[in-house]
């Protein structure tokens, strides 16, 4: 173009009048990991804009909540981010017992952090090979969905469920875990790395995947605080953020694990972080199975806010009435306001919980990591080119189910 | 923990005494009411000063007290991840009030804005594109407001004659039930089967 200035518009070219290109990117395309549409406007290949526009999944998670008990809102959280849904139980159970001071016992506690660790390594397996797959590869999604079979029975053999779990609960978890299934899940994570290293010799040095994802959608650390970016976001660009380190909840203060920290902020970092991550969780699932053979008793807090035991019922009346008027009535929680986060596999999922001292929440906002990530869309992915988009949208790690809520 | 919330919540009233209306820390969480005139400068204030650097917004949403006269709490929350700290703010307002846009200082605030408005019907001043993000296109009405039935007022269906999608007032099969746990001698504000007869002797 001459100068862009007007007056010169007669004397262009067929070539050079074309307009920028607007393009809608989903809601059903496969490579944006569900009902995501993107308004994308091309200049040639090149992204110029990028609108998202969301809620195609919303479903007023929020709103039921107001008229539910607190332990029927349970399994809702199981339905936001169905990729690795008892991470998401976790903040709620968290932010409950804030406000009614309940100890959770030490077993649960165990139990807690191996299966937020099953979650976190079912997401990453979920992510990793299908971001591989959206930029070319067919093998990964294949291997690493075999895995995340075995976790999901892991999973049902918990709690009966193999995805909407509901098995933490305010005050502990719902069953203890019989010592098969602890063999059970030590012996796959000792099978675990063979795995990790068979997904890393496909990948790491695979030359297409490294020209796909290297030096796309970089993210610095400026980007981070703008953005509200939390989790493998931020790992990913050379910051050591992990709540479970920074303001550790449950009993992670008593794990050994490393972060691992990306150096270029890339896509490709945020993949090798996430690998690496994978390995530090299976660290951690063995050091809890090694602490839950040792560690006894019972996996509820008993009290106002859980059940009695069964055979109490059976033989004690109060027990037969506070099991009732709990799955009716429900427990009241007092007056009052929390904050609870965890480090999900996505980063920092929140609850924050207005309760007003009845049974039902006030007010329950869900803070959703992939919320923060999507709206800085635009903000990346300008530039990039078009084909970018769907690996940038793979390693932000999206799911709608938490994003519309 | 409490206490370095203790002595930073002195210190936001010592420093900005105008923004800040009242502070707590409970539940080990430091509470701050600020007045919404001063809610831009006040973030800003907490982003750059070197004791606070609240850089990471976290989220932002509406609490609905209808029987108030400022009607909706705007909640903040913030994070520092060079301090370890947590912040929460809240701004009441009344319901035709407008709360100033932080989009400036944080451009994070864009669609957390955007749902507060979808949701709750908020308007933020300054907010460069303020649409419904989470709703429907063509939504009327906002659905976290208390007064707002959880059913909602339309109901979606595919037309098998017209071969479209078409919208229709609800009709519920069933009453929606909601169920009150209040005792009847704490004032349940129902009339209990039966007491009807009572009445018409």
């Amino acid at each position: 173009m001459m100068d862009g200035g007007k007056g010169f518009e007669d004397a262009q070219t067929g070539e050079q009048k074309i307009r920028n290109f607007n393009i809608n990117f989903g809601p059903q395309h496969p490579a944006a990991h569900g009902v995501l549409r993107l308004v994308l406007e091309l200049d040639g290949e090149i992204v110029e804009r990028c609108d998202p526009h969301i809620g195609l999944l919303h479903r007023g998670t929020e709103k039921l909540m107001e008229s539910r008990t607190y332990l029927q809102n349970l399994p809702y959280f199981d339905r936001l981010d169905y990729v690795a849904p008892m991470n998401q139980e976790h903040a709620w159970c968290l932010a409950i017992e804030r406000l009614t001071g309940t100890e959770v016992p030490r077993r649960a506690s165990l139990i807690r952090v191996l299966y937020s660790e099953i979650g976190r390594v079912l997401n990453h397996l979920l992510n990793v090979t299908t971001q591989a797959m959206d930029v070319g590869a067919l093998t990964p999604p294949l291997w690493g969905f075999e895995e995340r079979e075995k976790l999901m029975i892991f999973y049902e053999r918990a709690c009966g469920a193999r995805l909407h779990a509901a098995y933490f609960r305010p005050g502990g978890v719902h069953q203890d875990l019989p010592d098969a299934l602890l063999d059970d899940i030590e012996e796959w994570a000792n099978h675990f790395p063979n795995v990790l290293d068979d997904i890393d010799g496909l990948l790491t040095e695979n030359r297409i995947f490294k020209q796909r994802n290297v030096d796309i959608g970089v993210v610095t650390e400026e980007d981070i605080q703008k953005w509200g970016f939390s989790g493998v976001m931020v790992r990913g660009s050379g910051l050591a953020w992990d709540l479970r380190r920074a303001q550790p909840y449950e009993c992670y203060d008593e794990f050994e694990f490393q972060i691992p920290v990306g150096k270029n902020g890339d896509c490709f970092d945020r993949y090798l972080v996430r690998m690496e991550e994978m390995r530090q969780s299976t660290s951690i699932i063995k050091q809890a199975i090694a602490k839950l053979r040792v560690e006894g008793g019972d996996v509820l807090a008993r009290g106002k806010i859980t059940p009695p035991k069964r055979g109490d019922m059976k033989t004690n009346m109060e027990s037969l009435i506070h099991h009732f008027k709990l799955y009716t009535e429900g427990f009241h929680v007092p007056e009052g306001e929390v904050y609870a986060a965890v480090e999900a596999p996505k980063g920092e999922f929140g609850v924050y919980l207005k309760a007003d001292g009845s049974n039902k929440p006030y007010r329950a906002k869900l803070r959703a990591p992939g919320y923060l990530h999507l709206q800085a869309m635009d903000h990346i992915a300008s530039g990039h080119q078009l084909a970018d988009v769907a690996a940038i949208i793979g390693t932000m790690d999206v799911v709608f189910g938490e994003i519309d809520r | 923990m409490s206490e370095a919330l203790k002595e930073l919540g002195a210190l936001l009233e010592l420093k900005k005494s105008d923004a800040v209306l009242g502070w707590d820390v409970t539940y080990g969480e430091l509470n701050v009411d600020v007045a919404p005139s001063q809610l831009v400068a006040f973030v800003e204030f907490l982003k750059t000063d070197q004791s606070c650097q609240f850089s990471s917004l976290v989220d932002i949403t509406a609490v609905d007290y209808p029987g108030r006269a400022k009607r909706f709490d705007v909640v903040y929350h913030f994070l520092s991840m060079y301090q370890n700290h947590r912040i929460r703010l809240r701004v009441s307002i009344r319901e035709e009030e407008m709360v100033p846009s932080i989009i400036e200082v944080h451009p994070s605030a864009n669609w957390f804005e955007r749902e507060v408005f979808d949701m709750f019907g908020i308007l933020f001043s300054g907010h460069p594109d303020l649409r419904r993000i989470l709703t429907d296109y063509g939504f009327r009405g906002y659905p976290l407001r208390k007064d707002f039935p959880t059913t909602g007022y339309t109901e979606v269906r595919y037309d098998e004659a017209q071969k479209r999608v078409v919208y229709e007032p609800v009709k519920l099969v069933q009453e929606y039930r909601q169920f009150d746990f209040m005792s009847p001698w704490e004032g349940a504000e129902y009339i209990l089967p039966g007491d009807d007869k009572a009445a018409a002797k």
